[in-house]
């Protein structure tokens, strides 16, 4: 076991404050009230549009209302989901190294699959030749 | 990951049966966590049995019997015994709390059980380490910052802004609310806990300071202050009934209305 030779003062200082932060907890919020009206929408949407199988699921899509809609909850439910993460992985990962690693493989994940979703709204849409 | 789980050398063992005092018609069984560095080993559970016809009404006494009556060697924090000094905090039945006003008729089941403050360093039986916290709590510098020259006689406040002090300056500094925070469990060394944002907001909101911009600056920063995710565990367990979760939710506040 190494002693420690800081001092208390010096530990709680640590590398001092990073003046940030308050942009992270202001995204949070302003995107969890986007869902708010969002993810309620999204339910109702999809289960009456799976009513009309998959012919009808891909003409209520191609509507534009819809189809917007669509794109901005898919945007601000990932982009919440990678504000989230980061947060439960600097709470529980210390390993260095491993910790930036997984942050940024949660941006890239994130913004992958925002990609692939809101391009499949887009070839609906598109598709349907509106 | 984070240390899920206790260490190999810290994690408890089954201790050993006292006797029960003789004489005794009514006893209760305390089951207390000791640790001794001279001795080395785990930490172990003793379980003692107080004569509780024999005995005050508070868990401080219930510790004071035991010191007096069957064994000296346990070590305990204690001053005022009436929640004042905030010495006596400790896990109580599983919560956080200061032995001194906590009835032991208030807690459920045959035996009680009682450990040291969850997640700090043991220093022997049932006092920990605070060094950490101490030092936290003089991060957030909690005095009075001023440039204007001193008033010949005192610094003025309106009574309804001396109000805005009231369920902040009353905290103890038990550690009763850091130590019962998750986040603080995991991030102790970074997060500065309820007990030092709470005294920060004290200063913030205080409106004889000068100081309130360069306090925001010290405290903004995703690990000092956004650690705190509402978990609410400080306001449960705080022995004064002070709601420090809520005083971080208004530092966090101060900090929005900066930027927007």
């Amino acid at each position: 076991m190494t002693t420690n030779f800081k001092t208390p003062t010096a530990a709680a200082r640590g590398l001092g404050s990073a003046k940030s932060g308050t942009g992270h907890h202001i995204k949070q919020r302003v995107s969890a009230i986007a869902l708010l009206f969002l993810v309620p929408w999204f339910l109702y949407a999809v289960i009456a549009a799976s009513r009309g199988g998959f012919d009808g699921a891909t003409v209520w899509l191609a509507q534009p209302w819809n189809a917007i809609l669509m794109i901005l909850t898919l945007g601000a439910a990932f982009y919440h989901m990678r504000l989230g993460m980061q947060v439960i992985i600097e709470d529980y990962i210390h390993k260095a190294g491993m910790k930036q690693g997984l942050l940024i493989l949660n941006t890239f994940v994130c913004v992958g699959l925002f990609t692939a979703t809101a391009l499949s709204v887009l070839k609906v849409w598109i598709s349907a030749g509106l | 990951m984070v240390q899920l789980t206790l260490p190999k050398g810290s994690a408890p063992k089954k201790g050993k049966q006292w006797p029960k005092p003789d004489g005794a018609k009514n006893t209760k069984a305390f089951k207390i966590y000791r640790y001794s560095p001279e001795e080395g080993g785990n930490p172990r559970w003793d379980t003692y049995h107080v004569d509780m016809d024999r005995c005050g009404p508070m868990v401080l006494d219930v510790l004071i019997w035991i010191k007096n009556n069957v064994d000296p060697t346990l070590a305990f924090r204690r001053s005022c015994r009436e929640g004042v000094c905030g010495s006596c905090s400790m896990n109580i039945g599983g919560h956080n709390t200061i032995a001194c006003t906590k009835g032991w008729d208030e807690i459920a089941g045959s035996s009680i059980t009682i450990a040291p403050l969850p997640h700090l360093p043991v220093v022997k039986d049932l006092v920990p380490d605070l060094t950490n916290f101490y030092a936290q709590h003089a991060y957030v510098q909690p005095f009075l910052k001023t440039d204007t020259p001193e008033p010949e006689k005192e610094w003025k406040q309106s009574e309804e802004q001396r109000n805005e002090l009231n369920g902040l300056y009353e905290c103890i500094l038990c550690a009763c609310c850091t130590t019962s925070c998750p986040s603080y469990w995991w991030n102790g060394d970074k997060y500065l806990g309820p007990a030092a944002l709470l005294q920060a907001y004290r200063w913030l909101i205080d409106s004889r300071d000068e100081a309130t911009g360069e306090r925001l600056d010290d405290l903004e920063d995703p690990f000092k202050l956004y650690r705190c995710h509402t978990i609410m565990n400080c306001a449960q367990v705080c022995p004064k009934g002070l709601n420090p979760a809520k005083a971080i939710a208004k530092v966090k506040h101060m900090m929005v209305e900066r930027v927007a």
